[in-house]
């Protein structure tokens, strides 16, 4: 699906490497299965022509990494971006968060990335090997034999709902530039909105009562970079481990989701990487939404050096109250 | 050896329930998770559930003692709701394997008496697979996964369920659903067996092996430099710890609720940065040693405190869950070779 | 909150201590009445108040959180309360995004010339609040044996 090969960016790493722009390139890993892509670290060409993988299944957003790997050395670390990642990038840059410098980006091209969830729900389990042609997935199964999907059908929630094909920062493109999409992507926002207070909780109350404590979603946001949590704060008396009557889950949700409003870019790794598939994104697109709604509209890193609205004010922002009663109108 | 018809399961099930509370796994909208059986409850088919079945024996949080203070006395209450008898049905061979990598830990002196209470008190009725997925490494530990233990074990057809009660809980139990089962054969069992067993030879970790680790490997491996690799891009989130069937670690707190305090516990993740802190500070600093510390006590200290017992029991569940799909299969293939493990 | 058999909200109102709390001493002053199961916590203003200050409320068995703050204009920080109002549109929004019932929170703006206005938003704020009965929906059960 994707119309930039792995070919293509190991031989531009391994110039980069060559001509010595960048001492080591942060990138996708192959697995054991087609589809377990572990994000690593390629010092030379050499592993990058035998491990080093762009496809259907690398999702995870690297600039998150930045933040750790621009203090390791002064030399260059060459790391590939997919859009939306590159709007995560110029929020940590906005926040000072990693050395540009240290970095040479180059934006990709991304054609939506698969699911794996739905493709075992389309085939069954027991996958033993994935390809892709054009449009089609061909998955080769342990039961059934080989079989063609549609790869739109089994794209991840928040390719499908894509809001930029544009990358917002980099030092070099590959491929063609991209254009911000308009995208559909607060229907299920909406849909949650429309319900009743009743209806609203019962779904929250399935959702997060899932949740196993993990902190995985917090440990994957490129916004959630604190050196110390305050969940990891023995001092601060939230209980981070426990699970307890689900109002700990659900403190836990709202405060991660209010921790990264405003600076939340929407890149939905949260979501991806939910061992319970919670629809955490969701409370970040709330957020979004909000922010939008009440004032204007403002997408995350879009540009570098944007003042985040919960850091900003201005002296005609609607009241609480003027907020709540918006929310019961829909 | 009894079986019953597929159509009779759920009056089985209504039987087991009448005088203990009933788990078995459900299909959700995101895979099976264990549920409690009712009228109208189906069971699932999927391999495996998402959360282990360890939570019946060690549940992830869990209150043990509660403290009420009036003046100057305090009264100290065992709040303890590990009294129930339950059953869960339908645990895989491999999760079976994995109450007896904690009953060693809970079981030896001195006794967990919350994880003894709920063990005494819960009949494990297991499930034979017959349909392994790519995940699936339980032959790596000698599992077998088409003859499960546990108290009674069962097999599923297209048409009938069997079961053979492997412990004497087990066999009480079966008096009980007597009349609604009949003495069989086990030719059906026996085919199962023979065409599940050709199937887990062709899955893809089938020929993984975990020869090379064991007791007396920590020099070997403990200075490895591939763990600098291998962890690098580890989180540090606590995913394959909960979701695994044989972590075992835990957190003691106290809870002030205002009227009192309640002493609980909850799982705890060795890939935490606040696990094992202590007066001076944690002793494991870095997510290298964090990371390295999950491996080697599976394949290495676990079995030498445990006759060579590994504390894995390759059901697959951290291979499809960790957000950056780092598990121990990449681990035992890196540190052990690539074609050995 | 039952007390003496009958329930009555348990009301935890955060107010910054340069108008608000002054607005509560002033109703007292005055001898306006509020209820007496509003309990106020001063804060050196209202943007000290961080989200999870009241949702802690809500765990230890608050029924309504309201906080009260300097109108704009004329916070003692010269902004503070221009911070607080977005972040309380935003988090009251999501409250009851999750199903939490809007009436249990809410944001008011009382200086310390207006004890009137301050007795008089507890006791609709507190009978708003006892119209929806105990909360339920951001309770911890822990706190409540």
């Amino acid at each position: 699906m994707q119309k930039i090969t792995s070919e293509a960016l190991i031989n531009k790493a391994c110039e980069l490497l060559e001509n010595k722009t960048v001492n080591r390139v942060l990138g996708w890993k192959v697995g054991e299965f087609a589809y377990d892509i572990t994000p690593a670290l390629f010092t030379d060409c050499d592993s990058l022509k035998s491990d080093f993988v762009f496809g259907d299944f690398c999702g995870a957003n690297f600039s998150k990494y930045l933040v750790s790997e621009t203090r390791k050395s002064d030399e260059k670390v060459l790391v590939f971006l997919k859009p939306c990642d590159t709007y995560s990038f110029n929020q940590l840059l906005t926040e000072n968060r990693f050395n540009r410098e240290n970095v040479y980006a180059i934006g990709i091209p991304c054609e939506g990335m698969a699911d794996i969830s739905k493709i075992k729900a389309a085939v069954g389990d027991g996958i033993v090997g994935l390809s892709s042609e054009g449009d089609k997935i061909i998955v080769d199964t342990l039961y059934d034999g080989k079989q063609e999907i549609d790869a739109k059908s089994v794209m991840a929630e928040r390719c499908a709902v894509c809001k930029s094909k544009k990358c917002v920062a980099y030092d070099e493109l590959m491929g063609e530039e991209g254009e911000i999409v308009d995208s559909n992507r607060f229907d299920e926002v909406e849909k949650l909105e429309k319900m009743t207070e009743d209806e609203r909780y019962a779904f929250w109350q399935g959702e997060l009562s899932r949740c196993i404590r993990c902190n995985a979603c917090r440990d994957i946001c490129p916004a959630c970079t604190c050196e110390n949590c305050v969940f990891d704060n023995p001092e601060s008396s939230v209980q981070n481990k426990a699970i307890s009557d689900s109002f700990e889950e659900k403190m836990f949700h709202i405060i991660r989701a209010f921790h990264v409003a405003g600076r939340c870019t929407d890149c939905g790794e949260c979501s991806r990487v939910c061992p319970q598939n919670i629809p955490l994104h969701l409370l970040n697109r709330k957020f979004i939404k909000d922010i939008n709604d009440f004032y204007g509209e403002y997408q995350a890193g879009a540009e570098v050096g944007n003042r985040a609205p919960l850091v900003d004010y201005t002296l005609e922002d609607l009241e609480p109250g003027e907020a709540l009663e918006r929310g019961a109108e829909n | 050896m009894r079986k019953c018809s597929i159509n009779d399961l759920n009056s089985v099930f209504e039987k087991i329930s009448q005088s203990a509370v009933l788990y078995i796994p459900v299909d959700g909208e995101n895979g099976a998770d264990y549920k409690i059986w009712e009228k109208g409850v189906e069971l699932s088919n999927a391999l495996n559930t998402n959360k282990s079945p360890k939570n019946f024996f060690f549940p992830q949080s869990e209150d043990l003692v509660e403290f009420k203070t009036e003046g100057k006395d305090i009264e100290v209450i065992d709040i303890r709701d590990s009294k129930e008898d339950f059953v869960v049905f339908g645990v895989r061979a491999c999760d079976v394997k994995s109450f007896e990598v904690l009953d060693r830990v809970f079981l030896s002196e001195p006794v967990d008496s919350y994880y003894a209470d709920r063990r005494e008190h819960g009949v494990i009725i297991s499930m034979a697979c017959s349909r392994p997925v790519e995940t699936c490494f339980c032959q790596t530990f000698d599992i077998d996964a088409t003859n499960p233990l546990g108290d009674i074990a069962c097999w599923k057809t297209d048409d009938a369920v069997y079961f053979e009660a492997k412990t004497e809980k087990g066999q009480a139990l079966m008096d009980k659903i007597s009349d609604l089962t009949s003495e069989s054969d086990d030719k059906a069992v026996e085919e199962q067996k023979t065409k599940t067993t050709e199937i887990m030879k062709r899955l893809p970790l089938a020929d993984l092996k975990a020869d090379k680790f064991g007791a007396g490997k920590t020099e070997e491996f403990f200075n490895d430099p591939a763990w600098a690799e291998l962890s690098q891009s580890c989180l540090g989130c606590g995913t394959c710890t909960f979701v695994c069937p044989t972590c075992q670690c835990y957190d003691i707190k106290d809870y002030n609720t205002g009227k009192g305090v309640i002493r609980y516990r909850c799982w705890d993740s060795c890939m935490y940065s606040d696990f094992t802190r202590m007066a001076h500070g944690n002793s494991r600093n870095s997510q290298l040693e964090r990371f390295r510390q999950r491996f080697m006590h599976k394949l290495v200290y676990y079995p030498e405190n445990n006759e060579g017992l590994f504390s894995c029991v390759g059901c697959g569940r951290c291979l499809s869950k960790c957000p950056i799909s780092m598990n121990i299969v990449k681990v035992m293939k890196t540190l052990g070779g690539k074609n050995n493990g | 909150m039952q007390v003496n058999g009958e329930y009555k909200p348990l009301i935890v109102a955060f107010c910054c201590n340069w108008c608000s709390y002054a607005g509560a001493d002033l109703a007292g002053t005055n001898r306006s009445n509020y209820p007496d199961n509003v309990k106020i916590i001063k804060v050196p203003c209202s943007c000290r108040v961080n989200p999870m200050f009241i949702l802690r409320a809500f765990q230890r068995g608050a029924d309504g959180v309201i906080l009260c703050g300097c109108h704009p204009g004329d916070c003692h920080y010269t902004s503070g309360n221009y911070y607080t109002r977005r972040r309380m549109a935003l988090l009251f929004s999501m409250l009851n995004f999750l199903g939490i019932e809007k009436e249990r929170t809410r944001v008011e703006w009382v200086s310390a010339a207006e004890g009137a206005k301050f007795a008089a938003t507890m006791n609709e704020f507190t009978e708003a609040v006892a119209k929806l009965g105990e909360n339920k929906r951001l309770e911890d059960l822990r706190c409540k044996r």
